[in-house]
């Protein structure tokens, strides 16, 4: 069995030389920064907004307990059923019994990465349904049997070839380059599905306390159609998700899709307080909230990284991440990647697992300046690393420092393990990167610095 | 103890402990100055947003630019009867064959202006016959300057697949719908609905879309290809 940490640096090596997989990248996030750029500099003043987004989640965080229980009340008190579900486990059983008691056969889903988190297809196709992804890209991955890629672009791995490749075998579809018609023939397949489909899923990007409403944010109006034809709606949806009141969704909206994907506003952004209320003439006969924990309450429970739950997963710190640039979404092996998935996936599936995710990163600090509600990342990777060593000391490291700390102590023998180092630097170059190499791993793939000619010291000690 | 009980319990407990406010590691772990917002961070930050024109005219032209941008048919006339002349070319351009609406004011006379068979969602429908229809003609709450944004409910707008299921939208609205920013959206919701919200509030802006295959931008993915907006 391989660990986590073998697995990430096994595939980080294959995709950090996928000349092909870098283009991509490359390409789809220099479109994607112009166009985030131009949507900044339309705002009279994009900085003072983050912060009042942070202080907005910080007060929606902060105040859980009252918001999650006002948005429950309000939610139900409109016929919406309220589940909560305190671990992955618990909401797999909750949707699998609601489709159970349906009766229920074929499920359309919109995207809603807290399905990814808990497995839930899996689950469902387990359990005998047929479960089809509405969103193109997620669709797209799902005939590829493959997790999404990017939370928000979830097909960005893919190109034009391989997704006409995928439709040919898949769908049995005519062969074709051009993006519309790729569109067309999904749109198509999809379509009977929709009104098919007993049952509904989606995912949510806000909760609002205030009217006991979710709000999803999409471009397709694939959620639209998941939300209005089915005869039972479930959304799934993380405790964090909370917002205090509606009018938030004036600085929100705009927000997540200027950071998210360099829009003014996303295609379709919509409020769902109940299902189909008297008076109104279609929508589901029954909706079902299902509250997700699976371990957000320990985060919250750190005050010190408790900010991390203000994410409203827009996929900006992914987006300028140089390590997500080189190594790729699925290399990661999580639900959420990039700097956002580093910090939380320890906290949500075991610190020691998953604490190789916070070593990997230039702490460049560029996510922590793209995040639109101000979460102070790279110093959370660095809490982690932290953590991690605290909870579980390395005996190399340790005796490392130690015999540092001892050299660094003691000038005379400081000296002499200088002298030693610059006489058995020609040596180094001939073992450089072979198993008798002491620094292998980072001469592996880094060149050892020179040693200087002279020292500080040497220097020093000249000019006096 | 019920799941709720249990969830809010460990939120509570979680909650014992005080978090730093936002912002506090901009000053590099020094104690950073906590900007404590008058009202609500969103009244204040109003004023940092995308601007959506002061002037009626202004909102017009922001309208306008923000809508096309998405792609939106934004035509801006000087009266009912001009609107549904638009409308008689756009059917016949497009050989509309039938007309999906619902039973309120404008929109039921702009579907019947047209001389076309029918269907009114809001007296029940059959999904295939309205899947079948070449457009979908709905009222709708609020247009947004700021963001070119139509706000429709299920109340305005003929239910949640009127807006949706048919793949050309036309969206009436009267000038007095017309306002500056998304903040003043939320209002007139609000002012509208009281505490008896609709069970769907939806924001529109464009058609449908996608750029889920190499970041191109592709209309109708699953929604509506076209978007028209008449206002009046
Ligand atoms: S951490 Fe910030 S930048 Fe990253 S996805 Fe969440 S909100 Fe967006």
């Amino acid at each position: 069995m391989t660990t986590h940490v073998q697995d990430f640096l096994a595939q980080a090596r294959v995709v950090t030389r996928d000349l092909r997989h870098r283009g991509l990248i490359q390409t789809a996030l220099r479109k994607y920064e112009t166009a985030r750029d131009r949507k900044k500099a339309a705002f009279n003043d994009w900085q003072s907004a983050r912060q009042a987004a942070a202080e907005t989640k910080w007060d929606a965080i902060n105040h859980l307990d009252t918001y999650l229980a006002e948005f429950a009340d309000k939610m139900e008190a409109r016929g919406t059923q309220v589940h909560w579900a305190g671990n992955a486990a618990e909401a797999r059983e909750i949707i699998l019994g609601i489709i159970r008691s349906k009766g229920a056969r074929s499920i359309i889903k919109s995207k809603a990465m807290t399905a990814e988190e808990i497995h839930l297809n899996d689950a469902m196709e387990k359990a005998g349904y047929e479960v089809v992804e509405s969103d193109l890209g997620e669709f797209i991955v799902q005939l590829r049997h493959e997790p999404p890629y990017h939370i928000v672009f979830p097909a960005m791995h893919l190109t034009r070839d391989d997704i006409n490749e995928l439709f040919q075998k898949e769908l049995g579809s005519a062969s074709t380059r051009e993006p519309e018609e790729l569109t067309m023939i999904a749109r198509r397949a999809l379509r009977r599905k929709y009104i098919t489909a007993d049952v509904g899923i989606t995912g949510a990007n806000f909760a609002i306390a205030e009217t006991g409403m979710i709000s999803i944010t999409e471009n397709e109006g694939n959620a639209r159609l998941t939300a209005a034809l089915p005869k039972t709606m479930i959304t799934l949806v993380g405790i964090e998700k909370v917002l205090p009141k509606l009018e938030d969704l004036a600085l929100f909206l705009p927000m997540l899709a200027t950071a998210g994907a360099g829009q003014t506003i996303t295609g379709y952004n919509t409020m769902y307080g109940g299902p189909r209320q008297p008076g109104e003439c279609d929508g589901p006969e029954e909706y079902h909230v299902v509250l997700l924990d699976n371990r957000r309450t320990e985060l919250l429970a750190d005050p010190e990284q408790r900010d991390a739950l203000h994410c409203i997963r827009c996929g900006a710190c992914l987006n300028v991440c140089p390590i997500f640039k080189n190594v790729g979404g699925h290399t990661y092996g999580t639900t959420y990647s990039g700097p956002v998935g580093s910090v939380i996936t320890p906290h949500l599936r075991g610190l020691q697992d998953w604490k190789h995710l916070s070593g990997s990163s230039s702490l460049c600090g560029a996510c922590t300046e793209a995040c639109p509600v101000k979460i102070d990342l790279h110093h959370h990777l660095l809490r982690n690393r932290r953590n991690a060593a605290f909870g579980e000391p390395s005996f190399f490291e340790r005796l490392a420092y130690r015999l540092f700390a001892f050299v660094i102590n003691r000038p005379g023998l400081y000296r002499f393990a200088k002298e030693a180092g610059r006489l058995t630097e020609p040596l180094q170059k001939l073992i450089r990167n072979t198993p008798l190499d002491p620094a292998r791993a980072w001469t592996g793939s880094r060149d050892l610095p020179p040693m200087p000619e002279q020292s500080f010291k040497e220097w020093w000690e000249e000019r006096r | 103890m019920t799941g709720r009980e249990k969830i809010l319990g460990r939120i509570r407990e979680a909650l014992t402990v005080p978090a730093p406010h936002p912002g506090a590691h901009d000053a590099h772990g020094g104690q950073a100055p906590h900007t404590s917002f008058k009202g609500r961070p969103v009244h204040v930050a109003r004023g940092w947003m995308p601007p959506g024109g002061d002037t009626f005219e202004e909102q017009v032209v922001r309208f306008r630019a923000a809508s096309t941008e998405l792609k939106t048919d934004f035509r801006f006339v000087g009266s009912r009867d001009e609107a549904f002349t638009e409308l008689a070319r756009i059917r016949d351009t497009e050989g509309w064959k039938s007309v999906a609406t619902h039973r309120a004011e404008q929109p039921s006379a702009a579907a019947a202006s047209l001389g076309l068979p029918v269907i009114h969602t809001d007296e029940g429908y059959d999904v295939d016959a309205l899947e079948s229809c070449d457009v979908g003609i709905s009222g709708c709450d609020v247009l947004v300057a700021q963001t070119g944004t139509v706000v429709v409910t299920n109340r305005s707008a003929g239910g949640r697949a009127l807006s949706v299921l048919p793949p050309h939208h036309v969206v009436v609205a009267t000038r007095d719908q017309l306002v500056r920013d998304l903040t003043a959206a939320f209002a007139r919701v609000q002012e509208t609905y009281g505490t008896g919200y609709p069970s769907m509030i939806s924001f529109i802006t464009g058609p449908s879309r996608t750029g889920d295959i190499e970041r191109i931008l592709v209309l109708g993915a699953h929604g509506p290809k076209k978007l028209t907006v008449l206002c009046w």
